[in-house]
């Protein structure tokens, strides 16, 4: 009967009550990389503070684990430079991919992953398990994935990192707000564009009003999700990222004048499809399931080809680059997707015209994927420890598929590509697009010190401008974290402006109050949805583009007073879809800015037909300026500069602070 | 007379309805659930000792960790929804089976 039945408020209700901390370093957003900011910063010497929506132990895109640990230039195997793998993942995307955040994650990923196993989590195969196996290397016992040759992506054990770095938090004494929303940072003088100073929460279970004062602030929230499709019935199962990732650090950062790239790139996605399935959980050839053989209805195997087109015999090639190749790319991102990016960059895959030889009779759907006949590693490497360690795998895929009698030695798992006649990415309707549920994918502009254009405003994980995954988001969070402690020795507190304060706190608590026409979260975030299906998603011009601007402002005008909350936790809820209202906005903003089709970008502007001209293949950037007018500037591509000489001596002066750190949770 | 059921009116459940099940007889109540879950879906049982309820169920993404981080084997267990349960093939016998 859950759901029926109304049920007395479990938590005391402190509606307005103000509760104050302060702090050196204060980190929004406890996920993987708030967490690793914060350890950063703790060790660095600074008294540091989370404020996270949910809880800690398990929060954020990462909470639920992680498989493989990609694009670790720096381990001992490898046989690729981070300045290598940095260029190649930059020129994939055609530039669109951030150069120092990228480096920040090549440079330091292994780095990063040691200190992941001082704190108890296993990243290498010391049961030996997997003797024997070509991915193995025996010396160090690190299992690596996809390219035996060019070993550059580890495999670990990583379902249980998250809880284990919340624990590390704890014994450094990093003090955790939890189910505490941010809802606005404060600026000195609560002046636009001003120095960060601290920031506002709302407890999402009391409903209490929650200041921090601060002497740096690291937004570590992720991307916004149902920018363009919401609907519960569909998107909880199929999801990447959860339903707490909204954007909140883009829409507080835009209010006050930070400046964010990209924002105008969206793709259409099978991730976003209502038809999607759990995610991980059927059978495909990529990422996670990568180099798994397919087989069509009669058992016949789909050929493998390598970027020549040759086509390749036995599934050790899969692992293999190709001739005249030094290494592939594979992995989470590796490409702007949906394009496929650079041929010399292209691993193996499944023959390309596999649509037409079907519909010529030479395969039957549906197809499976046959873990049955791989070789013994890889089988129990890709099911049990990539299925199985992987965010939101082994609960909802290993132990639910074989409490169910699925056995990977026995049973070949379905596909569900190519059932109505064409591929997963057909499967999505035009309009179901998304930003960033994978992929990279726009955010906050930042420096090499991943601070943005705001004073004391740092940046970490997804919400960087042309970053992705966890080990980039372990990445930067630790940097991030251990540049803002260096920061915080530099300033002062400053007084928090009252006016300020008092303004957000009216914003916040307006949804408590119902009207007769009330409606809920979730009607507002599918009315923003719809308006970005219609004026903003596979075909853009100005006159669709003024349409959704018009519109975004009318509902932030009009609609936003209809939406009422009824506690604390439908408070977060609502304040949340407003935070995607203006994410949809600056995604718009950045649409009607870049006046060129992209196909690098999956942006086509039917008034700007030519794909890619020259002059348009730059950064555009968009920040608010303090009258709330739009202003858009560009950078050139490249425009961090030198990777090694802005790195180095951020990277040593880190190392240094770090070292200097207290053991515990002494001050 | 056949006894008629007591009937109430009550508005549509919101749907996916049923993301976890609990087993009443193995579930202690602790609340772990709860606390770690990260879309805030369950509140505690007024009934102390009672296993949690499920408030928001439309909102479960589905990561299990309510299910990972439960103390007690068996006390929840992860129900997809209907219209997202894989299906997979025995190789040997050509049988069919799906998620339950």
């Amino acid at each position: 009967m859950d759901g029926y039945h109304s049920f007395p408020w479990p938590y005391p209700i402190r509606y307005g009550q103000q509760d104050s901390h302060e702090t050196d370093v204060l980190i929004l957003g406890g996920g993987i990389a708030g967490v690793w900011a914060a350890i950063a910063a703790r060790r660095s010497g600074a008294k540091v503070t989370i404020m996270e929506k949910a809880d800690t132990r398990r929060s954020g895109a990462g909470g639920t684990g992680v498989d493989h640990w990609g694009y670790a230039a720096d381990n001992p195997c490898s046989t690729i430079t981070p300045e290598e793998m940095t260029s190649a993942l930059v020129e994939n995307h055609f530039g669109y991919r951030s150069g120092i955040s990228t480096y920040i994650h090549a440079s330091s990923a292994y780095e990063t992953l040691l200190e992941m196993e001082a704190m108890g989590g296993k990243i290498r195969d010391t049961d030996d398990e997997f003797k024997g196996a070509p991915f193995r290397d025996d010396r160090t016992k690190l299992l690596f994935a996809y390219a035996y040759d060019n070993p550059y992506t580890i495999r670990v054990w990583g379902a249980n990192y998250k809880p284990l770095l919340r624990r590390e938090c704890k014994r450094l004494g990093v003090e955790l707000l939890d189910r505490t929303s941010a809802t606005a940072l404060l600026t000195e003088g609560g002046a636009h564009g001003a120095r960060v100073i601290g920031a506002i929460g709302v407890d999402c279970h009391t409903g209490a009003f929650v200041v921090v004062r601060a002497k740096a602030v690291i937004v570590a929230t992720n991307r916004p999700q149902r920018i363009f499709t919401f609907t519960s019935e569909h998107r909880g199962a199929a999801a990447h990222r959860g339903g707490s990732n909204v954007g909140n650090g883009y829409a507080m950062g835009w209010r006050i004048g930070a400046e964010f790239t990209l924002m105008e790139k969206t793709i259409r996605s099978p991730f976003a499809s209502p038809y999607s399935y759990p995610a991980y959980g059927t059978g495909n050839a990529i990422n996670t399931w990568y180099p798994c053989t397919i087989v069509d209805a009669n058992d016949k195997e789909v050929p493998w080809v390598d970027c020549n087109g040759k086509v390749l015999s036995t599934v050790d090639e899969r692992c293999r680059p190709a001739e005249g190749q030094k290494f592939f790319l594979m992995g989470g991102g590796n490409a702007s997707q949906p394009h496929p990016g650079l041929k010399k960059y292209a691993g193996p895959k499944l023959i390309p015209d596999l649509e037409a030889r079907m519909m010529k009779g030479e395969f039957t759907p549906p197809f499976y994927a046959d873990l049955t006949s791989m070789p013994w590693y890889e089988r129990e490497a890709i099911w049990g420890l990539m299925v199985g360690q992987e965010g939101k795998t082994r609960i909802p895929i290993v132990q639910t598929y074989e409490r169910a009698g699925f056995d990977p030695a026995k049973d070949m798992l379905q596909t569900y590509d190519f059932l109505r006649g064409q591929g997963m990415r057909e499967f999505v309707a035009p309009q179901e697009r998304t930003f960033g549920e994978i992929g990279v994918a726009g955010g906050m502009l930042v420096d090499w010190d991943l601070m943005s254009n705001i004073p004391g405003l740092f940046g970490a994980g997804d919400l960087l401008f042309g970053s992705q995954d966890h080990v980039n988001a372990a990445t930067t969070g630790r940097y991030a974290g251990a540049r803002a402690a260096l920061y915080a020795r530099s300033v002062s507190h400053a007084a928090l402006d009252t006016a300020q304060i008092e303004r957000e706190k009216e914003r916040v608590y307006a949804p408590l109050t119902e009207t007769s026409d009330s409606i809920d979260w979730k009607e507002l975030n599918i009315g923003v949805a719809r308006v970005m299906q219609n004026y903003c998603a596979e075909l853009k011009n100005e006159e669709l583009l003024k349409l959704a601007e018009i519109w975004l402002a009318d509902i932030e005008q009009n609609e936003i007073s209809r939406v009422s909350a009824g506690n604390p936790h439908q408070l977060m809820r609502t304040l949340d879809v407003i935070d995607i209202l203006t994410c949809a906005q600056m995604i718009v903003h950045a649409s009607k800015a870049r006046k060129a089709s992209s196909e690098v970008l999956s942006f086509n502007r039917v008034d700007y037909p030519e794909n890619d001209p020259p002059e348009w293949h730059k950064y555009i950037v968009i920040g608010q300026d303090k009258n709330n007018q739009v202003r858009v500037t560009d950078r050139p591509l490249g425009f961090w500069g030198d990777f090694e000489s802005n790195y180095r001596p951020r990277h040593a002066e880190n190392m240094a602070a770090m070292q200097g750190a207290p053991a515990s949770a002494a001050t | 007379m056949v006894d008629m059921p007591v009937v109430y009116a009550t508005p549509n459940r919101p749907t996916p309805g049923r993301p976890v099940i609990f087993s009443p007889d193995i579930c202690s109540g602790c609340n772990t659930c709860v606390t770690v879950c990260p879309e805030d879906v369950f509140i505690p049982n007024p009934n102390k000792g009672r296993s949690p309820i499920i408030l928001y169920p439309e909102e479960c993404w589905y990561c299990g960790v309510c299910i990972d981080d439960c103390n007690r084997k068996g006390a929840i267990r992860l129900n997809h929804p209907l219209q997202q349960r894989a299906r997979w093939k025995r190789k040997a016998s050509g049988e069919h089976f799906r998620v339950r």
